[in-house]
């Protein structure tokens, strides 16, 4: 059984005792009081592979949420699903419901331009346009005309630099190809690119998956740092890194989102046993 | 023992070296104190050093033979003639050994069998059989020396891996340069013919002269023209044809590649893509047909109906064509470029909100732009050789003119007309042929040069 009841909220298990290996339904606390995003009942199948079952899932506001899970078990999936880069995929298919700040991404009437203007992403690999530096940040505003004049461009890209924690590195070479920047740097590039645009959320790949320790401290700091006026939504496969970065952890199991919760408490007393399974290196 | 037989000899001899390699190495592996010793490399490569050992030197020894053979008996064979016979004159000469030669080999001889030639025609085959023995004697010595050599060096630590290497990465070498002295050969067999003809018709006359008529009397009582040989009108016709070829084939085949790659359904692709590359396999003689019959009337037709006057062989009847030939190397190239424009550059554009159309024109062609001026290159390259639709559609006549409803010429078709048929190589008119195809050769070689120097600027900058 996938997940019992339709669109009633999933079990809370606080306090309970022991629950069944074999139960997938979520535990903890998926649904939050005020959310920016609400996912309900998402199920994502490519063919006739069932990639993400019944998952409900709220996002809030200005919070970290972490997803993590062994390989294959959907998250990447799910986070696709939330900005659509799953449509271009031959095959795929997206059932549910999501909603960001009431509006169903899904709708038919949903243009998904601005969505995914409204939902930045950020790539595992660092993926920079090869082109300048300024060009690359400059690619997303100038597209969707939001400046009047270059001028008016130059402040958006020496401000998204900024936020990205990369200006003071690359402020006398803006004119320089982005791909000959370092991983670390590119991946910034990539941030400061999607913060652009002016988001609400951005979802975050396993963003530091191909990055070297400094690299990747630097942009745990900045993801701390972008908690302020963002949502973000991470994958990632470091536990370390999701109890540095996130507040609320989701783990995902073959498709199933089994338990969902304060950062700290999913990983110092998880509820349910394949989390417990998972965080303490019992699980692939 | 024919040199064929010879050579069979050698390789077999290798073949054997191969396996008797193997199994000395893996004996003396296996001699060592307290069982089995390692071997350096694994016994194949044993094997195979002692195969090369053993072929390479002979194969060497048998080629410098065979090449020097012929030149040293017919010396031998010469310096046993009668004095008159030597005295000859040397087309005499040559004729005569050519008669002991056909003699030999039981051809039909030029003039009565003497008695004299006889003794020749014998002294030749006797002296070949003798150079044949000797061939088979020290090629095969010369292996087997060198195989057991090979047989003795081997020992566990014999670096057999190494040394195959080494000759594998020199046969790599010698692949390679083949094409490039092929390329020199061309180029020095033309350029030898060009100068020939530059002697008699001065190198400016021939860029610059603007009349290209390249009759010459060849009996002085002849009427008939003296020749003009400036190249202007054919090169301004080639460059006309090339021209609207590529104003046909980069917007179809680019737009084609875009289709192609990025909106096209995979099934639709799976047909159009061949459907399109099947353009590429019709000969280009069919296609002269179509332009010829089918293009050039049509474009004569519509330019009568506009008032226009249009010569029933055209330029751009012949251009048309030409571009849609070479839509395929536009395409195809284009669509594998375009292809491999690494998927994460789609996802970033498409992540940041942009249509399928922004991801293209800013994003993806960019990238792909380098491969792009390629198969753009070679589709020019292609447009400007093309011959046989120009030869049927566009004409012979070489006018000056920028006008492409009328008769044009190109170089490659007048170089057809210069040297099909019987021809005398000490008249400018032949020659002219070759000078037109060093100069063919050097614009298409400064076109290379100019466009790997654009890819490779764009390289910098993107990647």
């Amino acid at each position: 059984m996938v997940h019992s009841e339709g669109g009633t909220a999933p079990v809370m298990a606080a306090g309970a005792g022991r629950i069944d290996r074999e139960d997938r339904r979520t535990v903890g606390s998926p649904l939050v009081a005020d959310p920016r995003m609400t996912c309900r009942n998402v199920d994502v199948y490519y063919g006739e592979k069932h990639a993400v079952r019944g998952v409900s899932l709220d996002i809030a506001k200005n919070e970290v949420i972490a997803l993590i899970g062994p390989s294959g078990c959907g998250k990447s999936t799910f986070i696709r699903c939330l900005n659509r880069m799953n449509d271009p995929i031959e095959g795929c298919r997206v059932e549910g419901k999501i909603l960001l700040d009431g509006m169903d991404i899904y709708d038919r009437s949903v243009d998904v331009v601005p969505l995914r203007a409204q939902v930045g992403m950020v790539f595992q690999k660092p993926n920079p346009f090869p082109k300048s530096i300024w060009h690359n940040v400059a690619y997303g505003p100038k597209i969707h005309g939001l400046a009047k004049d270059r001028y008016e461009l130059d402040g958006i890209v020496e401000r998204s630099l900024q936020r990205a924690g990369l200006w003071e590195e690359v402020k006398d070479r803006l004119d320089q190809p982005g791909t000959a920047l370092s991983g670390g740097q590119q991946q910034r590039l990539c941030i400061a690119r999607a913060l652009a645009v002016e988001p609400e959320i951005i979802l975050m790949d396993e963003p530091c998956s191909a990055l070297d320790p400094i690299a990747t401290a630097h942009i745990e700091n900045l993801i701390d740092e972008l908690r302020a006026n963002y949502s973000i939504v991470i994958v990632t496969h470091s536990m370390q890194q999701a109890s540095r970065v996130s507040q609320r952890t989701a783990y995902f199991h073959l498709g199933d989102l089994i338990e969902v919760g304060r950062t700290e408490i999913v990983f110092t007393n998880p509820l349910h046993p394949l989390t417990e399974d998972y965080i303490t290196g019992r699980f692939g | 023992m024919t040199p064929g037989w010879i050579l069979i000899a050698i390789l077999a001899l290798s073949a054997v070296g191969y396996y008797m390699g193997r199994r000395r190495s893996q004996f003396v592996a296996g001699r060592g104190e307290g069982g089995a010793v390692k071997l350096h490399s694994r016994p194949t490569y044993y094997g195979a050093l002692a195969a090369l050992a053993c072929g390479i030197p002979a194969l060497l020894l048998f080629t410098v033979w065979r090449v020097s053979e012929e030149s040293i008996i017919t010396r031998l064979v010469v310096s046993g003639l009668p004095e008159a016979v030597r005295a000859l004159p040397e087309g005499g000469l040559d004729l005569a050994v050519n008669d002991i030669k056909n003699l030999a080999s039981g051809n039909i001889v030029s003039g009565e069998i003497d008695a004299g030639m006889r003794a020749a025609a014998d002294h030749y085959l006797r002296l070949r059989s003798i150079s044949h023995g000797a061939l088979a004697v020290c090629s095969l010595a010369l292996g087997i020396a060198a195989l057991l050599l090979v047989l003795r060096l081997i020992t566990p630590r014999l670096r057999a891996r190494n040394a195959v290497e080494r000759v594998v990465n020199a046969l790599l070498i010698v692949c390679s340069s083949i094409a490039v002295f092929t390329t020199v050969g061309i180029v020095l067999s033309i350029l030898f013919e060009a100068i020939r003809f530059f002697r008699v018709v001065p190198v400016t006359d021939f860029l610059f002269g603007l009349e290209w008529s390249p009759q010459m009397a060849i009996r002085s009582d002849q009427v008939g023209s003296s020749g003009a040989f400036g190249a202007v009108p054919v090169f301004t016709g080639t460059l006309m044809i090339a021209a609207i070829a590529m104003a046909v084939a980069i917007p179809l085949g680019l737009l084609a590649a875009i289709y192609l790659s990025e909106y096209a359904a995979p099934r639709v692709r799976a047909i159009l893509k061949p459907s399109l590359e099947l353009l590429a396999g019709i000969p280009t003689v069919v296609y002269g047909f179509f332009a010829a019959l089918t293009v050039a009337p049509a474009i004569r037709n519509a330019g009568e109906a506009l008032g226009l006057d249009v010569s029933s062989e055209s330029a751009l009847a012949a251009g048309l064509v030409m571009g849609v030939m070479i839509i395929p190397f536009v395409s195809s190239l284009s669509d594998d470029v375009i292809h491999a424009v690494p998927r994460s550059l789609r996802d970033g554009a498409c992540a940041l909100g942009s249509t399928p159309s922004e991801t293209i024109r800013k994003v993806v062609l960019p990238a792909a732009l380098p491969g792009i001026v390629g198969s753009i290159l070679l589709a020019v390259s292609r447009a400007i050789g093309e011959t046989m639709i120009v030869v049927m559609a566009a004409g012979l006549a070489a006018n000056l003119t920028a006008n492409p409803l009328k008769a044009v010429t190109t170089v490659t078709v007048q170089m057809v007309t210069l040297l099909v048929g019987d021809q005398e190589f000490d008249s400018p008119k032949t020659l002219a042929a070759f000078a037109l195809g060093l100069v063919l050769f050097v614009t298409t070689l400064c076109l290379n040069v100019v466009a790997l120097g654009v890819v490779r600027k764009y390289r910098e900058q993107y990647e």
